[in-house]
């Protein structure tokens, strides 16, 4: 009981002393790794928050990826002697979504453009209109644009799955071939979805379910082509009895 | 009131003296916080990066004592330390080498919580307040059952109520000095003010805790004599 009660002000003084947590080090310092991406290595930064720079690995390497880091982030960074848990499986297979991002600093609208953006699927891609009415904000379809431009954390959060509703890839921070590559490293039919469109084809329904997909939802996949049914928009294919897809989300959300 | 009784203004060669004491270059004064400090310094003049984690392990307490204790705002005080540290970052990438070996750094950090903490509760007046005020960081020991805990946890947050309720200056002090123990030539650089200034600040902020803390130990046991108080706050 006795040592208890400090027996002067002074040493009830010392028992004030705040003790940081063990990750405490981690609230200032990043660390980085370089990881197996699907095309090339990636080079990853991450915080005690989340994941929160990715660049593809360039001439010039870690120094340069780091440099440009501090110059952004004004924070210090050093490799990581621990990977990730999660991230060597993510980057290899394309699937970001169960790690965790730390976008502070980026406005709400990026925000909420890339989390739109981290739930397409590997092997599927979205127009820039579907992120847009996605996140409530339908005619804001070249922001979405130039906020995917703005992804810290391309490749993980996969802004190269969004292209332009006519077919073609649209345009991609690393290049538009670096675009292409990712995609066809996912199996993405670049072909056949371009053909599609220059036929007039937006949208691919089912005649034994009548519901209606992007095309490269993979639903549509298990459609046997006999009974794939394509439209312009999403009224022909309403007026004709079919509904939207629950998975790939063609056109209005279903709230708005 | 014998703790309070404020020493003269030292001269300037009494300023060069306390410097030369609080890089630790006279033998006996100041030992091995000194030293840790010009070897934590040399690393980061060498490696920036490399050399913070050294800094923030070596600080961490320092910084986020003074976070929660003489610097409190709403937010959390581990996010205002680590805000903090990237502040000292941040300077440190302009500064060159040398000027990096000279840095008093301790007094230094401090200085930059302050700081850091005065803007957090200037920003924080301007927007309306949404969340409950965060609660205050105990140090808890494992080998103290429930009980215990709790009463220790009570006596704590009782006495970081009554140093929240002095003066900025005298809480700053008492803290740099009697919490984290910082020697007075330091708290005197973190303060800005002369060595003989901070320890007034002190031992006024100890006089004015000693009225309310008093009573509480009276109640739990005999309270130190006033000859050993003053040896303490003057050590």
């Amino acid at each position: 009981m006795s040592r208890l009660v400090a027996s002067s002000l002074e040493e009830a003084l010392r028992g004030l002393e705040v003790r940081p947590s063990r990750g405490f080090v981690d609230r200032v310092i990043a660390r980085f790794a370089p990881v197996a991406g699907p095309v090339g290595e990636l080079y990853v930064a991450w915080t005690a928050i989340g994941i929160s720079w990715v660049e593809v690995a360039s001439p010039g390497g870690e120094a340069a990826f780091t440099a440009r880091y501090r110059e952004r982030f004004g924070r210090p960074i050093v490799r990581a002697t621990r990977p990730l848990p999660g991230l060597a499986a993510a980057a290899r297979s394309g699937r970001g979504r169960r790690l965790a991002y730390d976008l502070t600093g980026l406005a709400e609208f990026d925000v909420h453009v890339l989390e739109a953006t981290l739930a397409i699927p590997v092997g599927e891609v979205r127009p820039y209109a579907w992120v847009a009415t996605e996140i409530g904000r339908p005619r804001a379809v070249r922001a979405v644009g130039s906020a995917l431009g703005r992804n810290p954390v391309p490749v993980l959060i996969p802004c190269h799955r969004v292209t332009r509703s006519d077919g073609t890839i649209g345009n991609y921070g690393g290049g538009p071939a670096l675009k292409e590559a990712l995609l066809r490293a996912e199996r993405v039919n670049l072909d056949e979805l371009a053909a599609l469109a220059s036929s007039g084809v937006h949208y691919v329904g089912s005649t034994t379910t009548k519901i209606v997909c992007l095309p490269s939802c993979r639903d549509v996949r298990r459609v046997a082509a006999r009974h794939r049914r394509g439209f312009r928009d999403l009224a022909e294919a309403g007026s004709a009895g079919y509904r939207p897809c629950d998975r790939c989300r063609p056109g209005l959300r279903r709230s708005a | 009131m014998s703790a309070g009784v404020a020493r003269p203004v030292p001269a300037a060669a009494d300023r060069a003296l306390q410097h030369e004491r609080g890089r630790g270059v006279l033998p006996g004064v100041q030992g091995a916080g000194a030293d840790r400090d010009d070897e934590i310094c040399r690393r980061l003049a060498e490696d920036l990066d490399g050399g913070f984690a050294g800094l923030v392990e070596a600080y961490g307490r320092i910084v986020l004592t003074v976070a929660a204790r003489a610097a409190p705002v709403a937010e959390d005080a581990e996010d205002l330390a680590a805000e903090a540290f990237l502040r000292a970052y941040r300077a440190l990438r302009r500064y060159d080498r040398a000027r990096i070996r000279q840095l008093r750094v301790r007094p230094w950090l401090v200085t930059i919580v302050l700081n850091a903490s005065r803007n957090a509760r200037r920003d924080a007046a301007r927007r309306p307040r949404t969340d409950p005020l965060a609660a205050g960081h105990e140090p808890v020991s494992p080998t103290r059952d429930a009980a215990e805990l709790a009463e220790t946890a009570d006596a704590v947050r009782e006495l970081a109520a009554r140093l929240g309720s002095l003066p900025a200056k005298q809480r700053v002090a008492v803290v740099l000095r009697h919490v984290v123990d910082l020697p007075l030539s330091e708290v005197a650089l973190a303060l800005g003010c002369p060595e003989g200034t901070a320890r007034s600040h002190v031992a006024r902020g100890l006089a004015a805790l000693r009225v309310a803390y008093g009573t509480a130990g009276a109640r739990q046991g005999a309270p130190a004599s006033r000859a050993e108080e003053k040896r303490r706050s003057d050590r």
